[in-house]
């Protein structure tokens, strides 16, 4: 008998599921300022994305939905990364818009905290390369100071943590080559197809 | 990736989705339920604070509960401050929660504030009595003694 109580203890009650409790908790968290890094998933052809913003901008595109990179998020940034769809929504509009060929280029704000000086001079030179352009490792290691650093180029775009609005996909090699892509190789195709890149020999 | 080491905290979303469902069921059977809505947002609230300089990401269960419980001791000395508060849930609030065992409930929020919270902590939320001890602040010993003189009492009522 007491094991039926014990029973009846677990199995009833009041319960409510986390997805439900959070949207109240959320709006408490928003307006006290308190959430450091909030997160979306966003459909795209590519497949799911995970954004990710702080009060200063975006600072992250991650191909896939895994939680993986929000660990990342809250060891290199703040453990306060919490869901909050309301905050991503014009990067997400605005990716619908590039997405759908009716945007050329992002206006919302970038947050460059987690790239090194160097990955961030690459970066800034690769964000510079407008849509439908291609540009050489080369020539994104000398606009970021460093003529003979494509190799060190290439690490710090495979490194890029935020794919598509830093568009390291329009970077590609000196005969033409596709280079490689972090995201895989079909994506950069993707892209440069969706931007109709004209790119004199490839492969 | 490797998984991360133990005493490091996973993002907040984590361990909301963890453990949210059974702190706002532990403050659910103790308090009426806009107390037990604003309470639960308040216990995360506290958490989300704190939760930079948390250090140990080992023992968040019991470092919750503790926070929750706080909380509940808070909301019985202000509604004896201000009297009875409405137990009317404010528009826009989560649903009352669904409970199943009505009678059995009433009987848990009937019982005295230690035993109920062991009870609770120790069966709904599956915590072990050290576990407990530390939320309630009390030995072992007498975490596992609130449990069974809680137990006792609801037994005269469950049929």
């Amino acid at each position: 008998m007491s094991r039926s109580l014990e029973d009846a203890l677990r199995r009833s009650g009041p319960r409510n599921e986390a997805d439900e409790l959070a949207p109240g908790f959320i709006d408490r968290a928003e307006r006290g300022r308190l959430v450091d890094v909030a997160y979306s998933t966003v459909d795209s052809p590519l497949g799911p994305l995970v954004v990710a913003a702080t009060a200063k901008g975006l600072v992250c595109v991650h191909y896939g939905d895994d939680s993986d990179v929000l660990e990342e998020l809250a060891t290199k940034i703040s453990p306060r990364v919490l869901h909050v769809p309301g905050r991503l929504d014009t990067v997400r509009r605005e990716l619908d818009e590039y997405f759908d060929g009716k945007r050329k280029r992002f206006a919302f704000k970038i947050d460059w905290r987690l790239m090194g000086p160097f990955q961030q001079k690459v970066l800034k030179a690769t964000k510079a390369i407008p849509f439908g352009k291609v540009a050489t490792y080369r020539d994104v290691a000398t606009k970021a100071g460093a003529p003979r650093g494509s190799r060190a180029a290439g690490n710090a775009l495979g490194a890029n943590p935020m794919p598509i609005v830093v568009p390291c996909h329009r970077v590609i090699r000196t005969g033409g080559g596709l280079g490689g892509y972090t995201g895989g190789l079909h994506r950069k195709e993707f892209l440069l197809q969706l931007e109709g890149a004209e790119m004199s020999r490839r492969r | 990736m490797a998984r991360r080491s133990i005493d490091v905290v996973p993002p907040f979303q984590e361990f909301f989705d963890e453990h949210a469902t059974g702190v706002h069921r532990f403050l659910a059977s103790s308090l009426p339920p806009h107390d037990a809505e604003d309470c639960f947002q308040e216990t995360f609230i506290s958490a989300l604070r704190a939760y930079p300089k948390l250090r140990d990401g080992s023992n968040l269960r019991s470092w919750v509960f503790t926070i929750a419980a706080r909380k509940v001791v808070d909301s019985h000395r202000q509604r004896g401050k201000h009297g009875a508060a409405s137990d009317a849930v404010p528009e826009g609030a989560v649903p009352p929660p669904e409970v199943g065992e009505p009678e059995l409930w009433e009987s848990v929020r009937a019982l005295p504030p230690q035993q109920r919270a062991a009870i609770v902590l120790r069966y709904v939320n599956d915590l072990r009595y050290r576990e407990i001890a530390a939320v309630l602040g009390c030995s072992e010993a007498a975490a596992r003694q609130s449990a069974k003189a809680g137990l006792d009492r609801l037994k005269e009522v469950w049929r």
